[in-house]
């Protein structure tokens, strides 16, 4: 491929990011260019329209949908409580009065007379969004939404379960091949985004969420553990909205695998400080990745730094992501331009590789080999 | 252009994740492919400009066939000289395709119809609602307010029937108030092609809250389906309005000669044609990242006319839904198809990484083989939601005679009929990019357990898309270099059908090679053999044990040309209905090794 490009998950130690913050409908903005926010302040609102109550006039009354119009007592866009009579029949003499009662309070939004519907809109629910960073105000979608950028340290995370959360980080390996075991978990860990190396169990990550760890962030978890996790299996990579209460990221996949130097390192650089956390991914069209924003302090000036598109080139250091060598790093020392046969028969664009671990020099295919970018 | 004077021709498919051109040109009297470029999609940020991806694989087809097709960021059309091409066309997926629900009255014929209609139009459908569909109204509403579709189609009532459930389903439309999926600042487009007396109503309930679109009914009356006019409007409007929120798609549309299509509508319309063209039934299928695609031309159970189904299983795929072919097919039936041991945890885990890095390519053998097991299970699972969608019209009355008496079809009826299949077609990354051609025999055989005689193929480069919008403005060119350079012939597949006691003779066969070498052999159940031959009409004559079916009949030989092609004839006699493997697990991983050696799958002997 002429052009390819394989960028590899951001781990950088000092960036500006920007996050946009949008509502799901078109509401109000209530902060302006500029202005220095907190995680937690309130950025745009809206109203939601409320659920929609549908309600048969005609089967009720027992009557044709046509009569409907001339029997209602509520009128279009006027407010009904429940139990209120929306339409009642004449009766017998003023007697015998068939009536229909609203199910719910809201407007009378329509009434049909072909199908005898009526339908009752409940109130607005009221939604807000919060800056979810500290930063500053850097762009205003009109009622829409802002754009809030920070001067931080930014770190992408391969998968995760669990939605935005905010805590102290605390390191409990200083190895990146150490798994986090139940021992490592102890009461202190409540409100904290929990920082280890190659493995975490089900039974730690139990443990760590009843004890009130809003996050963990770690190298490798079991596949089959996320199932007993959320109560169903994860069949497409879109996640965000588990019912979770610890944000879980892992950085590097599946299994046991140990967590990139440089991925701890940095987050080790960072403990006790707070950071923002997602584990929303999206591995489709769009691609979102789990992330871990620690804003910096002080007075980081805000720097554009547009992130370069750069080929693999040799001396670009990678890491494996498919077996047999999977999450092992190394450096390319050749780029050969015809397709080399691999062992499974295909034929492929390969890299020459170095590998640190093993020492040894492979031929592995370019698209399971991910850049590592710095910064 | 006259079709005539068209020399040349760029054809691109804009992927999810690649962007796929081809180079077509008119050599002597025929249209041959010349060259394939390939390059990442580049709809998403950092380039939000489809057109990006569709310029670096358009200069990759440069720099491949040595002649100049750009000139800086245009696509030169007509061609001057030797610099440019005559037209240029595209189909898309990018973006996640074409996301529609669909509704109707009653679930199994209006509701039914109108899926037919979006699924043939090349669509993903989201949820299919209908007056009978068991949910209340609020959760109606409910789940069209969650959905969040590119597109609503509305059907439901024949012409002179009743107008009031149509109407109902547009009220709870209306209160849902659905919003578009791509941008929040346009109005969301919605079809109706339904009870034509009810027009007047739809239109006051829908046209100042959604784009309406009112199209003839496709379900006029009950013996009859119309999904042309729908067919066409999603069409027009997929260009319209979802494209038109892609970035780069307004771009692309003025560079290309024709409609942009969906990429699974343009594969429905190449097979369509080519079905058409040679009067034969043809299955086919497209295995990518994230869906499975069945195409199928079936002969209607009554008249005999060729009906064609097309079925998207939107979330089975080998990388970005792979962990979904596990969930459905359970690890048991994707163990059952791994010629070794391995450990679940481990199985499990390897899956869950192709997820979340799903442009990885196995490397070793072994992965290889874990992979094209899952891709069984993803096709078999696929093949049976076709096989329950590819039904005859429901609620249809069937005049009976007394011969018909004793005769157990009912209208609804599945027409995918494998004995009468003429040839299974097979596309997509695994089946097109298996390192040999044997692999991707056997993973069709075992997934679709064609009967009787079947030929086997491959899409060679997986081009059948840019092909199916090429049908649509060049017949004869889509035809040509479908049948000589899309078309990868691997050989027939044998497959005796009915009950055999282990150890009885199941089928003989006899046929001469083109090499001269006479074949006269039985099998017995549970055996597989390959015959290498080229793609050479060979008379061959099949004997089935009695109360077996070959393709006449139980007990009926059969005589008929039989083909070969870069597989052979495979000889399958390991039974259907039911077809099983050994439940004991050494026993079935040492079948499983035998056929393999036995098709020379991974080796040549």
């Amino acid at each position: 491929m002429a052009h390819a490009y394989t960028p590899g998950l951001k781990v950088i130690p000092k960036t500006v990011v920007h996050k946009t913050r949008r509502l799901p409908l078109k509401g109000k903005v209530i902060v302006e260019v500029g202005a220095k926010v907190k995680a937690e302040d309130v950025v745009a609102t809206t109203n939601l329209p409320g659920n929609v109550v549908p309600v048969n006039l005609a089967n009720m009354l027992n009557i044709e949908a046509s009569e409907i119009p001339e029997l209602l007592i509520k009128k279009l866009g006027e407010t009904v409580e429940k139990e209120d009579i929306i339409a009642e029949t004449p009766g017998l003499f003023g007697l015998f009065k068939t009536k229909a009662i609203a199910p719910a309070t809201g407007t009378l939004e329509a009434v049909s007379s072909i199908t005898g519907q009526a339908i009752i809109r409940e109130a607005p629910v009221p939604v807000s969004v919060h800056a979810y960073i500290n930063g500053k105000v850097t762009g205003i979608i009109e009622d829409e939404g802002v754009e809030i950028s920070t001067a931080a340290s930014f770190i992408q995370g391969i998968f995760g379960i669990g939605g935005e959360r905010r805590g102290e980080i605390k390191i409990l390996t200083k190895e990146t091949t150490t798994p986090i075991t139940e021992d490592m978990i102890s009461d202190d860990c409540k409100g904290k985004v929990l920082v280890g190396g190659s493995f975490l169990s089900y039974k730690a990550f139990m443990k760590a969420q009843r004890l009130g760890a809003i996050g963990i962030v770690v190298g490798g978890f079991n596949y089959s553990d996320i199932k007993k996790i959320v109560g169903y299996d994860i069949g497409v990579a879109i996640t965000g909205q588990e019912d979770v209460k610890t944000t879980l990221i892992i950085t590097e996949g599946f299994g046991e695998v140990h967590m990139a130097d440089q991925t701890l390192k940095l987050l080790s650089s960072h403990e006790g400080k707070v950071a923002s956390i997602n584990g929303a991914t999206q591995i489709r069209a769009g691609v979102i990745r789990p992330e871990i924003i620690i804003p910096l302090d002080g007075d980081t000036k805000l720097k554009e730094e547009k992130a370069e598109l750069f080929g693999m080139e040799p001396g670009t250091e990678v890491r494996v992501i498919r077996a047999p060598y999977f999450g092992m790093l190394g450096e390319v020392t050749d780029l050969p331009h015809e397709l080399q046969r691999l062992e499974s028969g295909s034929l492929a664009r390969v890299a020459k590789v170095k590998l640190y671990e093993t020492k040894k020099e492979v031929l592995l295919p370019r698209a399971n080999l991910e850049m590592i970018e710095k910064k | 252009m006259k079709p005539e004077a068209i020399k040349s021709i760029l054809a691109t498919d804009c992927g999810s994740t690649t962007t796929k051109a081809i180079l077509i040109e008119k050599q002597g009297d025929e249209y041959r492919l010349v060259v394939r470029g390939e390059a990442p999609t580049t709809v998403e940020a950092p380039f939000e400009d489809v057109t990006k991806g569709v310029l670096n694989a358009t200069k990759e087809v440069e720099e491949l066939c040595g002649r100049q097709i750009l000139d800086g960021n245009e696509i030169i059309t007509p061609q001057k000289g030797d610099k440019g091409v005559d037209i240029y066309i595209s189909t898309s997926s990018a973006g996640g395709g074409l996301q529609m629900v669909v509704s109707g009255i009653v679930k199994a014929m209006s509701a039914e119809s109108a899926e037919r209609a979006a699924l043939g139009a090349g669509a993903i459908v989201m949820d299919v609602l209908a007056s009978n569909d068991g949910r209340l109204p609020h959760e109606k509403i409910q789940r069209i307010r969650h959905l969040r579709p590119d597109m609503i189609l509305l059907s439901g009532g024949t012409d002179s029937g009743n107008i009031k459930g149509v109407v109902e389903m547009s009220e709870l439309l209306k209160a849902a108030s659905p919003k578009p999926r791509l941008g929040i600042s346009y109005k969301l487009p919605v079809i109706y092609a339904g009870n034509q007396k009810a027009n007047a109503a739809i239109e006051n309930n829908l046209s100042t809250e959604t784009d309406l679109s009112i199209v003839e009914n496709l379900r006029p009356v009950l013996e009859r389906e119309n999904l042309g006019p729908a067919r066409d409007k999603i069409h027009d409007l997929f260009m319209e309005h979802v494209m038109a929120q892609a970035p780069g798609y307004k771009k692309l549309m003025d560079m290309s000669d024709a409609p942009i299509m969906p990429t699974p509508g343009a594969v429905g319309e190449i097979m369509q044609v080519i079905a058409k063209k040679e009067d034969i039934t043809v299955l086919g299928v497209d295995i990518g990242g994230a869906t499975t695609d069945i195409f199928s031309v079936f002969k209607d159970l009554e008249k005999g006319d060729p009906v064609f189904n097309r079925t998207v299983s939107a979330n089975l795929g080998m990388s970005y839904s792979i962990s979904n072919v596990l969930a459905s097919a359970t690890l048991p039936n994707i163990l059952r198809w791994v010629p070794f041991e391995i450990d679940e945890i481990d199985l499990r885990n390897r899956i869950g990484n192709k997820m979340i890095r799903p442009t990885t390519i196995p490397q070793s053998l072994e992965e290889l083989k874990i992979e094209q097991a899952i891709a069984r299970e993803a096709l078999r699972l696929s093949f049976i939601q076709h096989k329950e969608f590819a039904v005859g019209l429901k609620g249809v009355q069937k005049e009976r005679t007394i011969s018909d008496a004793f005769d157990q079809s009912s209208s609804g009826e599945t027409l995918v009929n494998m004995m009468d299949l003429d040839i299974l077609v097979g596309s997509g990354g695994v089946l097109s990019h298996a390192p040999r051609r044997h692999q991707s025999a056997r993973m069709v055989i075992d997934s679709f357990l064609p009967e009787g005689i079947t030929q086997i193929a491959v899409d060679s480069i997986f081009m059948m898309p840019q092909l199916g919008v090429l049908a649509s403005v060049h017949e004869q060119a889509a035809t040509e270099v479908f049948n000589k350079d899309c078309l990868l012939r691997l050989g027939t597949c044998v497959a005796p059908v009915g009950p055999i006691k282990a150890g009885k003779e199941y089928m003989r066969i006899r046929f001469t090679l083109p090499d001269g070498k006479m074949i006269d052999k039985a099998y017995t159940l549970g055996e597989m053999e390959l015959f290498e031959a080229p793609y050479e009409a060979m008379e061959a004559e099949i004997i089935p044990a009695r109360g077996v079916d070959v393709g006449a009949g139980p007990g009926q030989v059969v005589k008929t040309n039989i083909y070969g092609g870069l597989v052979g004839v495979i000889i399958d006699a390991r039974g259907r209905r039911p077809f099983a493997l050994p439940q004991d697990p050494v026993e079935r991983v040492s079948k499983l090794q035998e056929w393999s050696k036995t098709i020379n799958e991974f080796e040549d002997k």
